[in-house]
């Protein structure tokens, strides 16, 4: 397995609201969903995503309903609801001004300053 | 946040909280399902894939646990968990939780008690509309008594009063024309029920302009009370004419129920004009300025924009005109403003609440100290299970939630107890009537406020004492203890415990000190020296006044009745004193002397202020009271005869220098008469058993005559025979003149109250204290025996005597106990300063109270530490050390 980074605290809400973005999915499903897109690049304790999902849906950006899986198992899937959508939105703009910013300084030579 | 999602969730989760929680493990099972299909993929066995699942999943509680927290409504869910569990824990040790209960009952409900006779005595505002600024005026030390004139002058001339009222009280003969009997009244200014803003219930009251010169508004207002137990509710008595003292009254109406005027303890039964004062007191002079007992209390509402200073600055300014105006009969006392309700009593009575208030509470403290290390010894008992829980994962903040809801529950029920228990002793208290014969009473009954109070400080015990065990948890390490078993308290150092007994102990040694010093303090003044002797003493109160004698006939009918009282059997001496005799309802009046040589009888000059007594002759037989020099009064010290006096040895001393030189000498009473001193007696107590010595006068009463008078018979024969043969004797006499009597002793009561309530209620807080130390220190005991039977085995089992067992097991309690004794006793001796204010005599510096705290607190530590030790001498070291 390639080495693991740890998760900055507030990302992973950010990253649940982005796999859910791309499709309703249950619990294990955003687990994968984001070992898919991050490319397994980061360590999330399983039982941890939970936690952060009941918090989204008590804040009223998920919502989740009782459904059947492919593996023909019943699973709670969650979506994005309108205020998720725009809360998704403000928050990836805000996230890419801070990892440009951050990159940017961390790039900066002795030359440039 | 979106709000309405979260109290949705936050509504599904209070209502529908077990489904929450099925929907929760549901899921994490679903969850782990899934993952196990993909394990089972990959080729791992089903059971082999589970088993992995479950790993990766992490700690399952704890996500559990913080999903259900992240889900809301958390509180009230984990609150129901929480109540149910300790409800379990506390069923399975029945002795601890009875135990803390009944501490709780106790102490919460002292605390309810105490502070139920605060919110009745001094918080709640009197029973009257607009309470808040109603205002007396209180003159000096001395309650608001003052002459009439000087009542009139300061009604017509301030300026901060929306209309001033004053009352009186009045003792009289009520007849409605079958049975006469006696009854207490207000004789208020025409205006009091306008001032005080009340309506009737029934009929009409009388108001300023039906007064129309003395003797010109014969009517009464009856109270609720009394038109329903003496005139058994009847609506048809408005317009009736009754006799008050065989004057003709008109019952006016009815004043609505509760309504008991503007004082606490005491309940009237009817209010008259004060106009008609004369005929209730014959030979009552209203309009003299002089007569500072006109008047009992002024009172009225501020008016609208006025403070409080302003309107003490003005009456003083009225006070000021009027010694300017009257030198010889007013000298202005500074005023001060005061709350209605307890008159002059109200200093002691908040002093001496406000005492009890803070003895409550340190009994309260002392109980949670208990509970505390009580609590703390359970929950160490229950360190394995806490061990358990956090290995699971459980969270310490979860741990001591649940200790803490188990403290709070048994602070709620120890606190209900209490509260059930307060009420109904308030309730009692309310009906109490202290005194037969007197209208007063305490009215104490609990309200609102009472319980919202007693509840409060349930939860506030409650996590007192809950704490305690905190630091404990947070440092347990579950591997430690899963690994050790629960580990003994070896430690040398103090422990909290230890200083939470401590301050128990001490602070039950401070209330068995001062409830002692409050016990010998009253026992020495029912001993004490009063300058009489009130044991074989009988009291038969008589008012001619109630039978229609004019002033003029009073001395040859009080001469009768002496004489006729001499004839009964048994009785040695008989004799009679005018109004009352010294000690009795703690009234008395002064009057002002002057030294013969003074011309200029202002009050500047007045030599002493003396109390006044008129007697009979055989009053100081009677009494029991020695003559040191001179003679006592004879019959022919009438109105014919030289004005004469018998002055106490203090009198004596203060205005001739010593006993021998009063005797023949002559001074002047207020108004300038001469008076020679014919002979001198010992000194007594007048008013009060704490006042300093006093300077008294006794007057001959037939100079003087009032129809009010006490016979006073001296006679060793049983009291009741007695009683009722002075009544039939009065009867003889004259079959329409009420007669009251008790012996002398009996009379005492009243001045012998606070000191009473003093004693029985440092005595009852004394007592709990001494439960309470007694119970904190059997827990401790047991608890360090029960810890260290294996050493103590061991001990045994090498040989140690009996002694040193009983050192190792108890030495630190007893150590503990000695101590906390020692710093009680210190601030006990502090603390009886202030009641010495309260109990006569009331001295620490007594080796009666001091052995007695030593022995008292001696007896605490052996029947605490009965028990314990005998367990510990009965230690089997051979049957220990194979159980272990």
């Amino acid at each position: 397995m390639a080495e693991q980074a740890q998760l900055l605290p507030g990302t992973l809400d950010l990253l649940i609201l982005k796999a859910v973005s791309l499709g309703p999915l249950h619990g294990y499903g955003v687990l994968l969903r984001i070992g898919q897109i991050t490319d397994s690049a980061l360590l999330i304790e399983q039982g941890a995503l939970y936690p952060a999902l009941f918090r989204l849906v008590r804040q009223g950006l998920l919502k989740a309903t009782w459904g059947v899986s492919d593996n023909n198992r019943r699973a709670k899937f969650y979506e994005l609801t309108t205020t998720g959508r725009k809360r998704f939105r403000e928050e990836t703009e805000g996230w890419n001004r801070l990892a440009t910013a951050m990159s940017a300084a961390l790039a900066a030579r002795s030359e440039e300053v | 946040m979106n709000l309405p999602a979260y109290l949705r969730s936050l509504a599904a989760r209070l209502f529908h909280g077990s489904e929450a929680a099925d929907d929760l493990n549901e899921e994490l099972r679903s969850h782990i399902e899934h993952r196990a299909d993909d394990l089972e993929r990959f080729g791992l066995s089903r059971p082999e894939a589970e088993r992995r699942a479950r790993i990766e999943f992490g700690g399952y509680q704890r996500y559990r646990e913080e999903s259900h927290e992240a889900m809301g409504g958390i509180f009230f869910e984990t609150l129901v968990q929480d109540v149910r569990f300790a409800l379990r824990v506390l069923r399975k040790s029945p002795a601890f939780t009875i135990a803390a209960i009944a501490t709780l009952a106790l102490a919460i409900g002292a605390n309810a008690v105490v502070f139920g006779v605060m919110n009745g005595l001094i918080l709640r505002p009197l029973n009257l509309p607009q309470a808040q600024n109603l205002y007396g005026t209180e003159y000096g030390q001395d309650s608001g008594w003052q002459a009439y004139p000087n009542y009139v002058d300061l009604r017509d001339r301030n300026h901060s009063f929306d209309g001033l009222a004053a009352f009186n009280f009045v003792f009289v003969g009520l007849d409605t024309g079958k049975d006469p009997a006696a009854a207490t009244g207000f004789a208020t200014s025409g205006n009091y029920f306008d001032v005080l803003r009340v309506q009737p219930y029934l009929g009409r009251f009388f108001h300023a302009q039906d007064e129309r010169g003395p003797g010109s508004a014969p009517y009464i207002v009856l109270t609720y009370a009394y038109w329903h137990s003496r005139f058994q509710d009847d609506r048809g008595v408005v317009g009736r004419v009754i006799r008050l003292n065989q004057h003709p009254f008109t019952i006016l109406g009815v004043a609505p129920p509760g309504f008991q005027g503007s004082l606490l303890f005491v309940s009237p039964d009817f209010f008259m004009p004060i106009v008609n004062q004369a005929q209730a007191y014959a030979g009552f002079d209203l309009n003299e300025r002089g007569n500072d007992h006109g008047i009992f209390e002024v009172m009225g509402h501020l008016k609208p924009g006025v403070t409080p200073a302003q309107a003490t600055a003005d009456v003083n300014a009225v006070g000021a005109y009027l010694q300017k105006t009257y030198p010889k009969e007013f000298a202005h006392k500074t005023a001060t403003l005061s709350r209605q309700g307890l008159t002059s009593f109200g200093g002691p009575v908040r002093a001496f609440v406000a005492g009890l208030m803070l003895l409550a509470g340190l009994i309260l403290l002392a109980a949670c100290a208990n509970l505390g290390s009580l609590f703390a010894a359970h929950s160490a008992d229950r360190s394995r299970e806490v061990a358990l829980r956090l290995a699971l994962g459980s969270s310490r903040r979860r741990i001591l939630r649940q200790l803490m809801t188990e403290a709070v529950l048994l602070a709620l029920v120890g606190g209900a107890a209490g509260l059930a228990a307060s009420i109904v002793l308030l309730r009692k208290l309310s009906t109490w009537q202290p005194f037969t014969g007197a209208p007063v009473h305490v009215p104490v009954t609990p309200d609102a406020r009472v319980y919202v109070v007693a509840l409060a400080l349930a939860l506030v015990s409650g996590f007192l004492f809950g704490i305690v065990p905190v630091r404990q948890v947070l440092r347990a390490n579950p591997y430690e203890i899963v690994k050790a078993g629960s580990v003994g308290m070896t430690g040398r150092r103090m422990t909290v415990r230890d200083v939470l007994l401590l301050i128990q102990i001490a602070i039950c040694a401070v209330l068995v000190t001062s409830s002692m010093v409050a016990a010998r303090g009253l026992m020495r003044s029912l001993h004490g020296n009063f300058g009489f002797e009130p044991r074989t003493a009988m009291l038969a109160s008589t008012n001619l006044a109630m039978a229609g004698y004019p002033v003029d006939k009073v001395p040859a009918m009080q001469r009768r009745m002496i004489d006729a009282m001499e004839t009964i059997p048994g009785v040695e001496r008989a004799g009679l004193v005018n109004s009352y005799p010294p000690l009795v309802y703690g009234a008395g009046s002064r009057a002002n002397v002057f030294k013969d040589e003074t011309t200029d009888l202002r009050l500047s000059n007045v030599a002493a202020m003396p109390f006044r007594y008129e007697v009979s002759p055989g009053y100081f037989e009677a009494a029991g009271t020695s003559l040191l020099a001179g003679r006592a009064f004879n019959w022919d010290d009438d109105k014919n005869a030289p004005r004469v006096a018998v002055v106490n040895r203090e009198f004596a001393r203060k205005m001739f220098g010593s006993v021998t030189n009063a005797v023949g000498r002559y001074y002047k009473l207020h108004d300038g008469t001469h008076v020679q001193v014919v002979g001198v007696v010992e000194d007594g107590k007048y008013l009060s058993l704490s006042e300093d010595q006093q300077p008294a006068m006794f007057l001959s009463a037939q100079q003087s005559p009032v129809s009010q008078a006490y016979l006073v018979m001296r006679s060793h024969r049983d009291a009741q025979e007695l009683a009722t043969a002075v009544r039939n004797k009065v009867r003889e006499l004259d079959e329409s003149l009420p007669v009251q009597t008790g012996t002398w002793e009996s009379f005492l009561e009243v001045v012998l109250f606070p000191s009473r309530i003093a004693t029985i209620a440092l005595g009852v807080l004394g007592l709990m204290g001494a439960i309470l130390s007694i119970t904190g220190i059997f827990g401790m005991a047991a608890y360090s025996v029960s810890k260290r039977m294996r050493e103590l085995g061991i001990r045994m089992a090498l040989g140690a005597q009996r002694k040193e067992v009983l050192q190792a097991a108890l030495g630190r309690a007893l150590r503990l106990l000695a101590y906390g004794s020692a710093a009680g006793l210190l601030l006990g001796i502090l603390a009886s300063r202030v009641l010495a204010f309260i109990v006569y005599q009331a001295t620490p510096r007594d080796p009666l109270v001091l052995a007695g705290v030593v022995v008292a607190m001696a007896i605490l530590g052996l029947v605490a530490t009965w028990i314990p030790a005998q367990r510990a001498l009965s230690v089997d070291p051979m049957v220990l050390l194979r159980e272990e």
